[in-house]
């Protein structure tokens, strides 16, 4: 028997557009649909400026869309009101990129933790919000001794375990996961990912993980969204994307991965030419034409629709 | 017996702050031999940066070289006057950085930049230079290249940038280019694109790099020889396959179990516990000890010197070092 899938965030026809002057607009996300299902992991990936941080901003409405919709389990939350859509903040979080920049310098690692719960009033009293805090820092591996410590007085990983706590204080259903391990070093970066996975289980979360490593997605996504210039490009099942990618772009993508075996090096890389296009001006047609080897009229011309290919959805005339 | 362009003996360099002294470079010895790409692997902090530095005079207050030899063709660059160490800076040595933004001059146009290079270093007029430019900006996979000789660097893609960097450190052929985590701020398809012109160069024109990156990956894809280095030592090095096949020091076996395979998904990932020390505050033994699942009684009170495992395969650990026949 398949298990049925619950929706939990959706978007339909998602554009958002930031405006350089009277007449252009960085096209940031382009007229993008999806679904994220409960208890999963999708991850996009794509190059720098492709908008994946856009997107994932624009689906939690700390960007207002240009166009299109967004809907939380069946709440259309970009048609609400600031007040209606105050008790949803809560049940969708962020956790940032750079753990330096991402704490208040001035609080202490309590006050950190506790201040989603303070703002929601979720505790009882003082000691009640301390008592949970020091619940969340047992759950991320933080020493208990360090509850009035100041962030500078913490490393890189640290630092980002406690942006996991602070995340998950008021149980949100998302998280919103931007590059959270990219800054961390690699002994680090193994020890946090284990522990977003277990937070994962843990908390039974739904995770938007966001990264430009292709390793890091393995690991911990379910589902993987490949993005280039504000587009899908091909979006389906991790196990089946990596095994077999199927647009031209993931492949030049997967096949860029220095792969950390110099047995495998010898064989003759095919690489990709050329550099990303300008999001202001972007290619008519398909997007990816401009670096594409493959590229026809047809690509140069008519922007190809996602359809279903070998399992997954694919944005490509020649697949 | 490979012959060695490069050969640093016993490098020691210090930061002497208010705090107490840091080791950043502790007691490094490594060898480039001529037309080889040699690496540096290690986490943030452990001195990549500053070896590098130490090899270019870059070193800036309160860091500077305590003692060591750095012989470049058999030549001391320590005990050079600042007037032939600036000519080997320019004409023998090059390094490309992580960021070419804030190495590159903002306001002044990127080829006028490396006509200023050339300029600096050698006898030729200006038209003679701009061709030599335009010849480099070519040979750097540079498109367009009398178009992008008028850009200034902002209106350049990063990729971009990175290959005007190469393109000056390439303009006085150098016999070495050093090149600081060279693709961290690039994108996997240009980083690909600039890693093969750093091989493609040192093929063609017969020039060394010493290539530092915490990166794994793109030290098993570049490199002929591996140096790993942990807080301020050389910890482990052997040749590239000797040394992803049969890692012996306990560092370097966990930074490669570490590594995430693509061809299957994991459960959970292989970790090393506890994170890098505090340069100043090390362990009074094996600077690794507090992190090692193998550690014996003598690591905390001992520093293991540098084990010979033979065939230029070394580890810097008190573990037995014979077993390696039983690899064979
Ligand atoms: N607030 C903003 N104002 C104007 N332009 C923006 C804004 N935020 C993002 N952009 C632009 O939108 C495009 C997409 O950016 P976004 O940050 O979403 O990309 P990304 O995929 O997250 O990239 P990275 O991997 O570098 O984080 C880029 O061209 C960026 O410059
Ligand atoms: N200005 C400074 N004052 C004191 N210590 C310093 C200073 N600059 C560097 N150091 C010390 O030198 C050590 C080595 O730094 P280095 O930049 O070489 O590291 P790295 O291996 O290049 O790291 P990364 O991967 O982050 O670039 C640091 O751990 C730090 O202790
Ligand atoms: S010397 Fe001891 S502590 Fe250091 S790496 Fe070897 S076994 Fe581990
Ligand atoms: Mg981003
Ligand atoms: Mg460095």
């Amino acid at each position: 028997m398949r298990e049925e899938k619950k929706v939990l965030l959706r978007c339909e026809h998602l554009v958002k557009e930031f405006p350089v002057d009277r007449k252009r607009a960085v096209h940031a996300v382009s007229d993008i649909s999806l679904e994220i299902y409960e208890g999963e992991c999708l991850a996009l990936v794509g190059e720098s400026g492709c908008g994946k941080s856009t997107l994932g901003r624009t689906l939690i409405q700390l960007h207002e869309p240009t166009s299109g919709k967004v809907f939380f389990r069946d709440a259309e939350i970009s048609a609400m009101k600031p007040a209606q859509f105050a008790q949803y903040r809560r049940q969708m979080q962020m956790i940032f990129q750079d753990p330096y920049a991402s704490l208040d310098p001035r609080m202490t690692v309590r006050d950190i933790i506790a201040e989603p719960l303070v703002t929601h009033k979720v505790c009882e009293s003082k000691e009640a919000v301390t008592a949970r805090v020091l619940e969340l820092m047992d759950a991320v591996g933080v020493p208990r001794e360090f509850l009035y410590r100041y962030p500078h007085q913490f490393s890189g990983g640290q630092r980002q375990r406690i942006g996991i706590a602070r995340a998950v204080a008021l149980n949100p259903s998302l998280v919103i996961c931007d590059e959270p391990v990219s800054a961390l070093d690699v002994s680090v970066q193994s020890q946090v990912l284990n522990l977003l996975k277990d937070i994962q289980a843990n908390y039974g979360l739904t995770y938007l993980f966001i990264s430009h490593d292709l390793s890091v997605v393995r690991f911990i996504s379910n589902r993987v969204c490949v993005m280039f210039l504000g587009k899908i490009c091909e979006i389906g099942d991790s196990e089946t994307i990596y095994r077999d990618p199927v647009h031209p772009y993931t492949k030049f993508l997967m096949n860029a991965i220095p792969i950390a075996n110099p047995h495998l090096r010898e064989q003759e890389k095919t690489l990709l030419e050329g550099e990303i296009p300008s999001p202001i001006d972007p290619p008519k047609g398909c997007r990816f034409h401009t670096r594409c080897p493959y590229a026809t009229d047809r690509c140069r011309a008519e922007e190809p629709a996602l359809r279903e290919v070998k399992g997954r959805q694919v944005a490509c005339h020649l697949v | 017996m490979e012959e060695k362009l490069l050969e640093i003996n016993h490098l020691k360099s210090y930061f002497f702050t208010r705090k107490g002294v840091s080791p950043a470079v502790d007691d490094v010895s490594l060898a480039v031999p001529k037309g080889k790409i040699v690496g540096i692997v290690g986490e943030s902090g452990c001195g990549k940066s500053m070896t590098a530095k130490s090899i270019m005079d870059l070193l800036k207050y309160p860091g500077r070289i305590v003692e060591g030899e750095i012989l470049l063709d058999g030549k001391d660059l320590t005990k050079l006057s600042a007037r032939e160490r600036r000519r080997v800076r320019g004409e023998d040595v090059s390094m490309i950085f992580q960021e070419p933004m804030t190495s590159l001059n903002p306001v002044v146009k990127v080829g006028k930049q490396v006509r200023e290079a050339i300029l600096t270093h050698q006898k030729v007029d200006r038209a003679e230079a701009k061709r030599r430019v335009l010849e480099v900006f070519r040979q750097v996979g540079i498109s367009e290249p009398e178009k992008r000789y008028e850009c200034y660097p902002h209106e350049l893609s990063g990729g971009l940038r990175q290959r005007v960097m190469i393109a000056m450190a390439m303009v006085c052929r150098p016999k070495l280019m050093i090149a600081d985590e060279p693709t961290t701020a690039l994108d996997v398809t240009i980083e690909a694109q600039i890693l093969k012109l750093i091989k493609t160069l040192c093929e063609t024109t017969g020039m060394s790099c010493l290539l530092i990156s915490h990166n794994l990956g793109v030290i098993a894809q570049m490199c002929d020889y591996v140096y790993v280095m942990y807080a301020g030592k050389i910890v482990e090095q052997g040749d590239v396959f000797t040394l992803f096949d049969h890692p012996r020091h306990p560092y370097t076996q966990g930074l490669l179990a570490s590594i995430i395979h693509l061809d299957e998904q994991r459960e959970r990932l292989s970790t090393i516990p506890g994170m890098v020390p505090n340069l100043m505050h090390l362990p009074e033994g094996c600077a690794f000890c507090n992190r090692c699942g193998q550690a014996m009684d003598c690591c905390r009170t001992k520093k293991p010197e540098l084990y010979d495992l033979g065939g230029g395969h070394a580890f810097r650990c008190f573990l037995p070092g014979e077993s390696e026949a039983s690899h064979a």
